[in-house]
């Protein structure tokens, strides 16, 4: 059995892009499961986010620090808010976890961040590893790929 | 108009005692002057040798405008050369890193050069017959970079023709290197897992003079290790702390913590803090790799090595190392308000992945685009760099601990940790360069 509807996978998807777009973040964070990562990778192809270098390797504990720093009014670099939009490709089923237990999807996406007068926009791909936990779909991996992982980029504070 | 060059009068009036001009953060002639006299006379840090391995490797880099290709010769030896065609001046390889095989060839018209540089064919040679070419530069190769040197696999270039010996430049100040190679049980270092690559929107000495500020951490990094520890605050004192916390704490440390910490200057701009002891020193023991150290080096020398436990080590300018976490990152200048900061994680040959982890772990969370520690810092630099154009105070304050008597006599020595007196070191680096 599939761990969830086509639809149900595609519709959370569209869903985690809305709640960082909206700055939704502790529903957001609720997506995750306890041992999930949201990994992107500083070099294409890369194999381990341990011992290889990576843009972000975070748990749920450093996403949970990031959220809350994001509130912290001693946040300086966020005294200028940023906002970011992200625009999906509609995501594709790469396997719908039958036999794994875990769906994994595709998804080509833009992502534009922007605090006051300057925007920087990426492209990529998203996959998402996702699995049934409580009854509930739940993120097992957030791995984003970044067009442009080893170039030299200026601070990047959200979430691609 | 020209207001510095050739006019070190000028230059010497914008270093004060206890205080710069913002001239030397925001002025772009100033910046062309420290590329020319400054960088090109100091030993700027090039790559390391295990960055290529092989015979036929290469690196590049852009240092002071220059490019520059470090690459390893059939010889096993490891050569530094000015990126540039002897022929019509094309960039020989373009790529980061790579491997050419036996021949250095140029893209445009395929002269070739071998691994030490010299130039071994050119395409229908018949037609330089009698052309005078065997007399001219051309014929000679690629262009080594004047002085070459290497520390411990840290290949160093100097690239003006005369300038102070790489022993003399540095000093006892390659203990902070030798420290962070101690530390493998093999006495050796790799550069692994890929280059974090952040660009700055300021000028290269905001970096560099904010790497020895102890008087910031519990300002600008409230946000991200204050929030670790509040997120801490309440697991009991006794939990093992997950490796992130361990990290993130220490910066919220207070005054007292970073002044007792102590900095340590050398000549010529380089200097360290955390002379007792640092933010690094209450990581978690690691038995298996103690046995493997005190088994290499003895009790004692492993108890040494381990127990100096640097903060940040400064090469003026080019190069910070943080021998007790193995990381390093290089400072490449690009423009008056814009400098390219790539960080570099070593492993320690021989040594657990477990500490390579930690390394890699440390390098996320402080150095990336994406570090949450960095954007504030970076907010900072930026910050800096625009406020600076305000005309009410031309004068930036570096004051802090200073005395006129420090400004009579040389500065190396051990200073209280949370003095401007490294700052002030790099100052006068900066102008025996400058204004010379």
């Amino acid at each position: 059995m599939s761990v969830a509807s086509d639809a149900e996978l595609i519709r959370f998807v569209h869903r985690e892009a809305r709640l960082i777009d909206e700055k939704r973040f502790d529903e957001w964070y609720e997506l995750f499961a306890e041992d999930a990562r949201y990994w992107i990778p500083l070099t294409r192809g890369q194999q381990s986010g341990l011992i290889e270098n990576s843009l972000m390797f975070e748990d749920r504990l450093l996403l949970k620090l990031r959220i809350e720093r994001l509130r912290n009014p001693q946040a300086y670099s966020q005294a200028q808010p940023s906002w970011c939009q992200h625009v999906l490709e509609a995501p594709g089923i790469e396997d719908r976890g039958t036999a794994t237990g875990v769906a994994v999807m595709r998804t080509p996406f833009l992502y534009l961040e922007s605090r006051g007068d300057h925007s920087q926009v990426y492209a990529g791909v998203a996959w998402h590893h996702l699995k049934t936990v409580n009854q509930r779909l739940a993120i097992a991996m957030k791995k984003v790929e970044l067009v442009n992982c080893d170039a030299a980029l200026p601070s990047l504070q959200l979430f691609p | 108009m020209t207001r510095y060059r050739a006019n070190p009068d000028a230059i010497r009036a914008l270093v004060r005692s206890g205080e710069v001009h913002r001239d030397v953060y925001t002025d772009p002639e100033l910046f062309e002057l420290e590329m020319e006299h400054l960088w090109r006379s100091a030993w700027v840090y090039v790559g390391h040798e295990s960055q290529v391995p092989k015979p036929g490797d290469y690196l590049t880099a852009e240092i002071a405008g220059q490019p520059l290709l470090m690459v390893r010769s059939a010889d096993q030896g490891v050569r530094v050369f000015y990126n540039r065609c002897a022929h019509r001046g094309a960039r020989v390889v373009s790529a980061a890193s790579g491997n050419c095989g036996a021949l250095l060839r140029c893209p445009y018209h395929g002269w070739t050069y071998r691994l030490d540089g010299t130039l071994r064919t050119v395409p229908l040679k018949a037609g330089y017959a009698g052309s005078g070419l065997e007399e001219s530069p051309a014929a000679r190769g690629l262009s080594p970079a004047p002085g070459v040197a290497a520390h411990r696999g840290f290949v160093f270039a100097r690239l003006a023709a005369a300038g102070p010996s790489f022993e003399d430049y540095f000093g006892e100040s390659l203990s902070s290197i030798d420290n962070m190679a101690d530390r493998s049980p093999a006495g050796r270092l790799e550069v692994v897992g890929g280059t974090l690559r952040y660009l700055h929107e300021c000028n290269w000495k905001l970096f560099i003079e904010n790497l020895n500020d102890t008087m910031h951490p519990m300002v600008a990094h409230e946000s991200s290790a204050g929030t670790a520890r509040d997120l801490w605050r309440d697991q009991p004192p006794d939990a093992p702390k997950p490796m992130v916390i361990e990290q993130f704490l220490p910066f919220v440390s207070n005054y007292e913590f970073f002044d007792k910490m102590g900095v340590k200057l050398y000549e010529n701009g380089h200097s360290y803090t955390g002379v007792n002891f640092s933010i690094h020193s209450k990581y978690a023991g690691m038995p298996e790799y103690e046995a493997q150290m005190e088994a290499a080096y003895g009790a004692e020398r492993a108890s040494a090595i381990l127990g100096e436990i640097r903060h940040n080590t400064v090469y003026y300018p080019s190069l910070t190392v943080k021998g007790a976490i193995q990381t390093i990152r290089i400072v490449r200048p690009i423009a008056v308000d814009r400098t390219l900061i790539e960080s570099l994680t070593l492993r320690l040959v021989g040594a657990p992945d477990a500490l390579l982890e930690r390394s890699v772990m440390y390098n996320r969370l402080i150095n990336a685009p994406t570090s949450v520690v960095g954007h504030d810092d970076m907010h900072c630099y930026r910050s800096i760099q625009e406020g600076l154009e305000a005309d009410g105070n031309p004068w930036v304050s570096l004051s802090r601990n200073h005395s006129r008597e420090e400004d009579a006599r040389a500065i190396a020595g051990v200073y209280n940790g949370t003095s401007e007196v490294s700052v002030r070191g790099q100052f006068r680096a900066w102008l025996a360069a400058m204004a010379r």
